[in-house]
Parts: structure tokens; C-alpha cells; sequence
């Protein structure tokens, strides 16, 4: 006990503040950013760490995907963040001020879908945004109807706003869950998993969603394992992987410095992999009429590549480039192929 | 502490989309935002068909015992038959329809129904999910705990009131209308007779609180609402039975079913308020006890369902 009581005393090793910098404290760094937290973790009862020293930053005006294979911690993470579940230790500040303390002051301006849908089922569409809207102390219920009517309106459910929610399909559920975290304007909507379930169409039409609502101003914080909509969405990323986060930043930042893959399809790949490795080209491999090689920045132009082929007469048939994928990265800092579903 | 908490919405850095607090509109006022939320309760109560076929049942058996009661007295005298208290009387007067199925009903039917809607009450919404929207919209945890207790016992009265106004109703076409008999043998208009059926309509419904507060914190302990229903239940039953117990006597008078059938008094002339004025504090001091053991569930549990 002695021991441990001593231990506090010492410094705190700084290689956490490498990769957050901003004091929590200063309220302007705090309030340039919608989700921050310090050292957040979360230990349950059987003594299972959920999540471990987590230092989110989510910019305002972000589209911060929150990425990792199911059982990292990313549910749980919200959880915490929203005042669900009570952190073991650390901080959570929402739009700069502190949860679960400031709770009733700022969830209001979050909006929240967590873990899917979830509404009485044999209550219609309405009924239940109805119910959702009169929990809420901070609306003017006079302004309900219009608020519910428009919020159906968005996620296009107006025309089966009648029906029992429990007849609805799963891709409906799922709009009607958008549509309750829309029934006020927010500040920050924090979106877990909101393609789960959804059709091809359906996924196209949350999505474009989402960038008319960041269009707007929200800061949208989006949790997912599905690589493409990071791409397709974000503009920020953070890579969670058994309860730590393991990467954290622009889309840009976090995928810069992976190398550029160069794919050459000829009549001869033998021969292209040849002029490949003798122009520079790391890694080459060939198979079939197919040779692939890695282009580490600052290597030679594809330009270059392609007049070289050429003039070798391996048959060339097409040059592409493959820029490393989110996909990439993912696999290397979490150790598991990713869901490329969707 | 730190200045973002009492910064204004409007003031603050540049903020985008800084328009949610604004848009909102004007605030309702505290009281106002209570009771919408208390009536989209109740509306959430109500339209359930379950607890709507309850009500239907509580007044089908009051009405059935009304007509049992008429066939019997064809053919033979139930003034001198067994059953509960006050049947006797009926064949004189309507009105102890409603006494006699209130009491009746008071010891198993009604706290039956209490339980259904209170084990459902929290449990029901965290196996729907539910309860994490109305906890991150926010809902303050005690106010939806006080909510739902309060809806729970307002549905205690309709049932209570089912029963004495389909007592009322089958007794004015079945029996003799007219003076009412007391217990201490006076006589009452029946117009009093009314005002004491309200009195005995609202003691039940007071005796009912505790199954209520019961129910609630069960529905807190559990995501499973049949669970939550039928462990009330349960207790409900199991406290009446150790008041039978004689063994038990020294804990009879704590038990909270001590006082339920006390409303007799109400019934004599002049009235005897001692025990029920007893019953109502005993109901008093374990509704306390058990809605400060929900909430002290309520406010500390994590949400994970």
C-alpha cells in the first residue's frame, strides 16, 4: 500500500502528451474541440479493462470516423461519453464542458443514436418521436408537430409515420432513430454504427445525410467498422483497437507516410517486374500477366515508369496506382483484417 | 470552476452551428416540461393494450359478482352465507357492490395489476432500449424515476375506480337503491354513501403506493420486466402470508399489507380514523424506504442495454 501511495508523486511519463497536447483546462483549446477526454477508462466489475487511457479529440465542425473491429471499445466509449456509463477515471468534456457533471446543459445540443434503434414497438413512428420530444425539457412543445413532421421528413419516413414500429423494416428502424436525434438542431451528433442494416440505397441516403448535416456545422462523431465509410465520410479519423486508441488525426495525417502501391498489367509481367526493379521500385512481385510493386515517396515518377515499360516491349496493357487504404493501415496497427463489407 | 460553464450559449468562441440552443425556442418552464413528460407517461401506460384488458377484467369481476350475488338470492338468503364482508349487506343496497369487490379485489387482483405496470415501468424501457435515449435526451434519472412512480400510481387509481364505478353502475340496475346501512348501524343518504366509496377508493389506491414503490425498484434491479412483474407479485403475496403467520405476530404491524383492509372504518358512523390514519403512515414510511432504495439504484447504475 505503501508503495503505491508513493507512486503518484512521481511525474507523469510524457508520451501522452505527444499525442494530446491540448490542456482540457484553458477554456478556448477545450472549446475548439466537440469530444475531448483524458485518460478515460473504463473497468467493469469482473475487472475486464473496456477501455484503457483513451485521449479522444474530435475538432468542431469534424467528421470524425471511430473505427475498430467489434469488442474494441467503441460502444463503451460512447457510453461514457453521453453519461450512460460512469467512467472508472478520466475526463469527459462535451463541447467543452465537463460530463456527466453539465449533463442536462449540454446533451441537449448532442444528439445521440447508440447501438441501434430503439422505440416501443407498438407505438407508430410518430407516436414514438412524440414521446421522445416530450422527455425533452428544453424544446417549446408547441413547435413538436412541426420539429416531428420535418424530422420524418428528413429521413423519408413521412409516408409510413402512421405505422407500428414494430412492423417497420430494420433499414426504417434505423431512420427513425436518425430522425429522433434530429428532432432539435445540434450542436454534435454521435452516431454509432448508422449504416448497420441499411440497404445499399439506404446506406447512400444516411450517408449523404451526414455530409449535409456537417454541411451545416454539426460536428458528426461516427463509429463504425466499415472502412469505406470512413473514407468515403470523415475528414478526421480515430483507430481504436482492444480498448486503446492507436491512431488519431486528419484522414490525411493518419494514411500519410504509408507508401503507394503500383500495379502494371502487361502480356510479360516477368518483364515488367524486371524494368520495375531496375527503375527502383521496392517489393516487386509478379504473377500471372499481373507485377506489383511499392513506391516509397520520393521514388520514380509513374511517368517515367510507364515510358520505360514501354520501351522494354513487356505488352503493357495498363498502369494503375494504389494508394495505401484506411484498409492498410488498419491492418497494421490493429492486427486484424478488416470488415470491407458495404 | 472553469469559465465554459457559465459562459452563455451566445457568447464563447465561434461555435458552428451555435443555433441548436437558440432554435430551440422559448424554454417551457420547469413545471410545464414535468408535466408533459408525466402525461406522455401516462399516454404510454394507457395505450398498452395489456393494462387496458386488466381494467376490463377488474370491471368484468365486479360486475360478475354483482350478477352471481342476484342469481343466489333466487333461491336462497346470502345474508346468511360465508364470502367476503359487506356481500350481505348487498341485497339491501347497491352501493356495497362497489365495497364488496374493492375489498375483494384489494388483496391479490389489484396489486396483481399495480405489479404488471410497475415491474414494467423501468425494466420495460431498458429491455427496449429506450431508456438510454430518454437518459442521453436528458432525462434527469430521478425525475424519470419520480415519473414513473407517479404514473404508476395514478394507474392504481383507475383501477381502483373501475372497480367502484362498475360496482356503482351494476348495483343501481341489479339491487335497491336508496338509504345506506353503516357498519355501526345508522343509516346515510346515498349521496354519502358516494362520498364514502370515494374515501374507500382513495385508501386503497393509498395502500397500492407501496406495491408501486415496490414494483419500481424491482423494475430497477432487472432488464427483464416479467421478472420485475412477477417478483412483486411474488412479495406481495408472501408478505400477506406471513401476516397469517401467528408465529410472526411481533412483525405483524410492519408488515405493509397490516392496514389494507382497515377501510372498514370508513364505513361506521361516526368515523374511526385511527387505523387508517395508522395504515396511511405505515404505507407512508415503506414507500420512502423503497423508492430511496430505487433510486439510489436508479442514479448509480451504468446502461448497458
Amino acid at each position: 500500500m505503501t508503495a503505491a501511495a508513493g507512486a503518484p508523486a512521481a511525474p507523469r511519463p510524457g508520451a501522452r502528451g505527444d499525442v494530446a497536447a491540448t490542456d482540457l483546462d484553458d477554456p478556448d483549446a477545450a472549446g475548439a474541440l466537440a469530444v475531448a477526454t483524458r485518460g478515460l477508462t473504463k473497468r467493469f466489475r469482473g475487472g475486464q479493462v473496456a477501455v484503457a487511457e483513451l485521449d479522444l479529440e474530435v475538432p468542431r465542425g469534424a467528421v470524425y470516423g471511430f473505427l475498430g473491429p467489434n469488442g474494441s471499445g467503441k460502444t463503451t466509449t460512447i457510453r461514457m461519453l453521453i453519461g450512460l456509463v460512469a467512467p472508472t477515471s478520466g475526463q469527459v468534456r462535451l463541447l467543452g464542458e465537463p460530463v456527466p457533471e453539465a449533463r442536462a446543459r449540454v446533451l441537449p445540443r448532442v444528439g445521440a443514436l447508440v447501438e441501434g434503434p430503439a422505440f416501443h414497438p407498438y407505438l407508430s413512428g410518430a407516436a414514438n418521436l412524440r414521446r421522445a420530444d416530450a422527455a425533452d425539457r428544453t424544446v417549446d412543445p408547441r413547435t413538436a408537430r412541426r420539429r416531428i413532421g420535418d424530422a420524418l421528413e428528413r429521413v423519408g419516413l413521412t409516408a409510413a409515420a402512421d405505422k407500428r414500429f414494430r412492423v417497420y423494416s430494420l433499414g426504417m428502424k434505423q431512420r427513425l432513430g436518425l430522425a429522433a436525434a434530429l428532432l432539435r438542431p445540434r450542436d454534435l451528433l454521435v452516431l454509432d454504427e448508422p449504416t448497420n442494416g441499411l440497404d445499399p440505397q439506404g446506406t447512400r441516403e444516411v450517408r449523404a445525410l451526414v455530409r449535409e448535416l456537417a454541411a451545416d456545422g454539426t460536428t458528426v462523431m461516427v463509429s463504425t467498422h466499415l472502412l469505406t465509410e470512413v473514407e468515403q465520410l470523415c475528414s478526421h479519423v480515430g483507430v481504436m483497437s482492444a480498448g486503446h486508441l492507436v491512431a488519431q488525426g486528419t484522414l490525411v495525417d493518419v494514411t500519410a507516410g504509408t507508401t503507394t502501391r503500383v500495379v502494371v498489367e502487361a502480356r510479360d509481367a516477368v518483364g515488367a517486374a524486371r524494368v520495375l526493379r531496375a527503375e527502383g521500385v521496392g517489393a516487386v512481385t509478379s504473377a500471372g500477366e499481373e507485377a506489383r510493386g511499392e513506391l516509397s515517396p520520393g521514388g520514380p515518377d509513374p511517368e517515367r515508369l510507364l515510358i520505360a515499360l514501354v520501351g522494354a516491349g513487356v505488352g503493357v496493357r495498363q498502369l494503375r496506382l494504389e494508394r495505401a487504404t484506411l484498409e492498410d493501415l488498419f491492418v497494421d496497427l490493429t492486427g486484424e483484417a478488416a470488415d470491407v463489407r458495404a | 470552476m472553469s469559465a465554459p460553464d457559465t459562459a452563455p450559449a451566445t457568447g464563447g468562441p465561434a461555435r458552428p452551428g451555435g443555433g441548436a440552443s437558440a432554435a430551440a425556442g422559448r424554454r417551457p418552464s420547469g413545471a410545464a416540461a414535468d408535466l408533459r413528460l408525466l402525461r406522455s407517461e401516462l399516454a404510454l401506460v394507457l395505450s398498452r393494450r395489456r393494462n387496458v384488458v386488466m381494467l376490463v377484467v377488474l370491471a368484468l369481476l365486479t360486475a360478475l359478482v354483482g350478477v352471481g350475488v342476484d342469481l343466489a338470492t333466487g333461491d336462497a338468503d346470502p345474508g346468511t352465507g360465508g364470502g367476503p364482508p359487506f356481500l350481505a349487506s348487498l341485497t339491501q343496497n347497491g352501493l356495497f357492490l362497489a365495497f364488496a369487490s374493492l375489498t375483494a379485489s384489494l388483496p391479490v387482483f389489484l396489486p396483481l395489476v399495480v405489479s404488471v405496470v410497475a415491474g414494467e415501468s423501468v425494466a420495460g424501457e431498458a429491455s427496449s432500449g429506450t431508456l438510454r435515449y430518454l437518459l442521453v435526451t436528458p432525462v434527469d434519472r430521478t425525475r424519470l424515476l419520480v415519473t414513473k412512480f407517479v404514473a404508476t400510481v395514478l394507474y392504481a387509481a383507475v383501477a381502483a375506480l373501475a372497480i367502484a364505478v362498475t360496482g356503482v353502475l351494476v348495483g343501481l340496475v341489479l339491487f335497491p337503491v336508496g338509504d345506506v346501512v353503516l357498519l355501526s348501524g345508522t343509516t346515510a343518504s346515498y349521496g354519502e354513501g358516494l362520498l364514502r366509496l370515494a374515501a374507500v377508493t382513495a385508501y386503497a389506491t393509498a395502500m397500492l403506493t407501496t406495491v408501486a414503490a415496490l414494483g419500481l425498484l424491482v423494475s430497477t434491479l432487472t432488464e427483464v420486466p416479467v421478472a420485475a412483474m412477477s417478483a412483486t407479485a411474488i412479495v406481495v403475496v408472501l408478505v400477506q402470508i406471513m401476516g397469517q403467520v401467528p408465529q410472526l405476530s411481533f412483525l405483524h404491524p410492519w408488515l405493509f399489507t397490516d392496514g389494507w383492509l382497515r377501510f372498514a372504518d370508513l364505513l361506521r358512523d361516526p368515523l374511526a380514523l385511527g387505523g387508517v390514519g395508522d395504515g396511511l403512515l405505515l404505507q407512508a414510511g415503506w414507500v420512502v424506504v423503497l423508492l430511496g432504495a430505487a433510486w439510489a439504484r436508479m442514479t448509480s447504475k451504468d446502461v448497458t442495454s
